[in-house]
């Protein structure tokens, strides 16, 4: 992430950390977690599940934040996100 | 002579008018709620409970749950009326609404959804002149039909018939009563003379009264179902929202855990005859009538309400002048006294049946005598009460064809 | 003539087997809100794409987080796909007649005034056939919960023009284009006197998230209006095949302004529209004026 200038308080600050879980067999393959988490997370896999949607997978996990877009906007109930130990990468 | 207990109900003697003792009667049942909308003739059980009901103290919600006034809701029209005591009654509430034709006719879908979901309420149709807005300010008993097969799709109903003040206070008691014992939405099909006419009425104290309330589940959440019966039963026990059975009911064909069942019919079948034989099978308790001189009757009358009120005096003259004539009056006109009907066939050789409408119930007699017995109508479409000649003379012809 | 058959003895035996349904945490794994959900009747009849599954997400989430008490919650909703939400919520809940959610509401708030009661319905349940109920529940400021979905058709029915559809909606019904004004279902709770009224689209998912449960906590009649996806009734019409498109237009079209005109907050086709936390008041509700002015009159 790119600074205008380095906060003063950068290395107090921890930034959150998730980790995803999917529910595959839930998934409907709309495709909106993978296209509003704001860290990039995730990506639709090439994976079916069961009805032959593709749900999605977490490309870059440690970039994660915990901030929980992705379980509020999924329509299916198919996914959520748990706070971690640790702190999220930012790219 | 009268009095008001320390919660507002009153006992003792009373000149009170059709519907006002309507209005007292729900009040000694425990009705509580009222959802009402303004519609001559009935306007009178809208104002009366709007009067007394916030001064009647009492449980809002049957015995064991915190004491409040009665709610007197003044709705936005006929079907928020009928709407708001379904609601309430799955509060927990007794809970009534009274009206006349046309609001009559507005309430049938939502009558139909207290049937589905088998919901304890009592509907007061004070009957008019119909159809559509007809005659407002008169007597009319165009709607009998109506009651029992007014909503769409296959149910039974049941529908008291009084008489007099007197009796339109005891039937909604006992309307109450049926109401929470089977489960069911049950109407009072009273009429504009009926309702609008004064007379003595006796309240008795409130010890004196059975109040019936509807059963309780007897498990704990996680293994209660609404819609499930024992075998050899015919109606559930009643959870109701904020009891902590998180229940789930609809308006759709349903399974015994109260969730939709519409991929066919698999659900329908045990649902609609239990819904109809929950009433039907136990015509036996729920029916009453009043027989008058009926043993030795070469002709009898069957009537109900306003009609059978005035064919009492043309019955007497009759009597006098020898003719040998009783009286069926249907106290409960749905479920109909089907086996009645047909064994009274069998006794006599006419039956007559004044009604104030242009014969309805007449042809629930018919279809019962099958042949056995001439039905012959006294109609009249509304307005007015029969002429009395008119049943005598009616009664004079009946007995002379027999000779 | 008795009916010639016991109830227990027809067709079909009492335990319907009714749809094919239920979760199993084998395969279906096991989510956060299941213990809020009837998990034996999901996966839920919503398609792909629509909006209703995240409303009920943001809505069992803000339930969560009102901290209410659950065995005193009941949902009560109409007809349509928005109706069947009463179905998938594990608390009392009430699938009521079309339209007339909100008087069963009104009723069992007033019967018992220690519920929570929710209305949750669609735009063609709750301010087409309903209008007028819905209208008179604000005007008396009962307390409820209403949370209108706005998809702008009758979604169940394959997609019908309705009292919010925009003016030349292409629907089964209107198929030239609509040519009716819509409703502007904020505007239309606010003069009738809602104390609260916000209007957010599902993609604003957080914030819808916090406007339920203000709207929770809120005593008094409160609305959220949801802008909701619905690719199979009325998006792919729209050129909006899929609920993704939609978000995306709710991106590009939706501008966040809670001191609005609620008077010019119509949503038309392709231009845009306000969002936000519009009005929130404090006014007696129906049962605190009953309560006061029986007191006076009665004294």
């Amino acid at each position: 992430m790119k600074y205008w200038r380095e906060p003063l308080d950068l290395k107090d600050i921890r930034i959150p950390h998730g980790e995803i879980h999917v529910l595959v067999e839930r998934c409907k393959g709309c495709g909106w977690c993978v296209e509003f988490c704001p860290r990039d997370v995730l990506e639709v896999s090439d994976e079916i599940n069961s009805k032959g949607y593709h749900p999605p997978r977490t490309a870059r996990p440690e970039a994660c934040v915990s901030c929980g877009l992705c379980e509020l906007l999924c329509p299916e109930f198919a996914i959520y996100v748990v706070e971690e130990e640790g702190e999220a990468v930012i790219l | 002579m009268s009095k008001q207990n320390q919660n507002g109900v009153l006992s003792g003697e009373f000149f009170m008018q059709g519907d006002i003792a309507c209005a007292e009667g729900a009040i000694c049942a425990g009705c509580r709620f009222f959802g009402g909308y303004p519609i001559t003739p009935a306007t009178e059980v809208a104002q009366r409970m709007s009067e007394r009901l916030p001064l009647v103290d009492g449980s809002l919600r049957g015995p064991g749950a915190p004491r409040g006034p009665g709610m007197y809701v003044q709705m936005e029209d006929e079907l928020a009326s009928i709407g708001a005591v379904l609601g309430a009654s799955w509060a927990g509430c007794k809970a009534m609404t009274a009206t006349s034709g046309p609001g009559f006719s507005l309430m049938m879908e939502n009558l139909g959804l207290g049937i589905m979901l088998e919901t304890p309420c009592v509907l007061v149709n004070v009957q008019r002149g119909g159809p559509s807005t007809g005659l407002p300010t008169l007597v009319g008993q165009g709607d009998m039909m109506q009651a029992r097969w007014g909503s769409h799709g296959d149910y039974s109903i049941i529908a008291l018939a009084p008489v007099s003040p007197q009796e339109l206070f005891d039937l909604t008691m006992h309307a109450f009563n049926l109401s929470e014992i089977y489960r069911t939405p049950v109407l009072v099909m009273t009429d504009a003379e009926v309702g609008h006419m004064t007379e003595k009425v006796v309240i008795p104290p409130a010890e004196e009264i059975e109040i019936v309330e509807r059963r309780k589940p007897t498990v704990g959440p996680d293994e209660y179902l609404p819609y499930h019966v024992e075998p050899g039963e015919w109606v559930p026990p009643m959870a109701v929202a904020g009891d902590g059975y998180h229940i789930h009911v609809t308006g759709l064909t349903h399974d015994e855990r109260g969730y939709p069942a519409t991929s066919d019919d698999s659900a329908q079948w045990p649902l609609v005859t239990r819904l109809i034989g929950k009433i039907e099978e136990n015509k036996d308790d729920i029916i009453m009538l009043e027989k008058d001189r009926i043993d030795d009757a070469e002709v009898v009358v069957v009537s109900y309400g306003m009609a059978a009120r005035t064919s009492l005096w043309p019955i007497q003259m009759a009597r006098d002048e020898g003719i040998r004539v009783g009286l069926l009056r249907l106290v409960t006109v749905w479920p109909f006294p089907d086996e009645e009907i047909r064994a009274l066939a069998a006794q006599v050789d006419r039956i007559v049946v004044p009604e104030i409408n242009m014969g309805q119930i007449a042809r629930e007699v018919e279809r019962c005598a099958a042949g056995q017995a001439e039905v012959i109508r006294v109609s009249h479409p509304g307005g007015g009460i029969h002429d009395p000649q008119q049943v005598l003379r009616t009664i004079r012809g009946a007995a002379r064809s027999g000779v | 003539m008795a009916l010639e058959t016991k109830h227990n003895q027809l067709g079909g035996t009492l335990e319907a087997e009714g749809e094919p349904e239920g979760l199993d945490e084998k395969i279906h794994g096991r989510h956060p809100l299941d213990d809020l959900l009837r998990t034996e009747r999901l996966p839920h009849i919503w398609c792909p794409g629509c909006g209703l599954g995240t409303s009920l997400t943001c809505f069992l989430s803000a339930l969560r987080k009102s901290e209410l008490d659950l065995e005193k919650t009941a949902v009560v909703s109409g007809i349509g796909c928005t109706g069947r939400v009463a179905g998938y919520v594990k608390l009392d809940s009430f699938h009521t007649t079309h339209g007339r959610a909100i008087p069963f509401a009104t009723g069992l708030k007033l019967g018992n005034p220690e519920l929570n009661v929710i209305v949750f319905s669609g735009d063609g349940d709750l301010v087409t056939i309903g209008g007028n109920h819905f209208i008179h529940a604000a005007r008396r400021n009962v307390d409820l919960t209403v949370i209108c979905i706005n998809n702008f058709n009758y979604g169940m029915t394959g997609g019908q023009a309705g009292a919010t559809t925009p003016v030349g909606g292409i629907t089964t019904t209107s198929p030239y284009g609509n040519y009716e004004y819509p409703f502007n279902v904020s505007g239309l709770a606010v003069s009738s006197g809602a104390v609260y009224v916000a209007r957010w689209t599902v993609l604003h998912a957080r914030r819808l998230e916090r406007a339920m449960v203000e709207a929770l906590l809120k005593p008094g009649f409160s609305l959220v209006e949801v802008i909701s996806p619905c690719p199979t009734g009325f998006g792919r019409r729209h050129k909006q095949r899929e609920g993704l498109d939609t978000l995306r237009y709710y991106r590009e079209h939706g501008v966040i302004d809670h001191d609005a005109d609620l008077r010019e907050a119509e949503i038309g086709l392709g231009s845009s529209f306000v969002e936000g936390n519009f009005v929130n008041i404090d006014k007696p509700t129906f049962l605190e004026q009953r309560a006061e002015w029986l007191a006076q009159s009665l004294e």
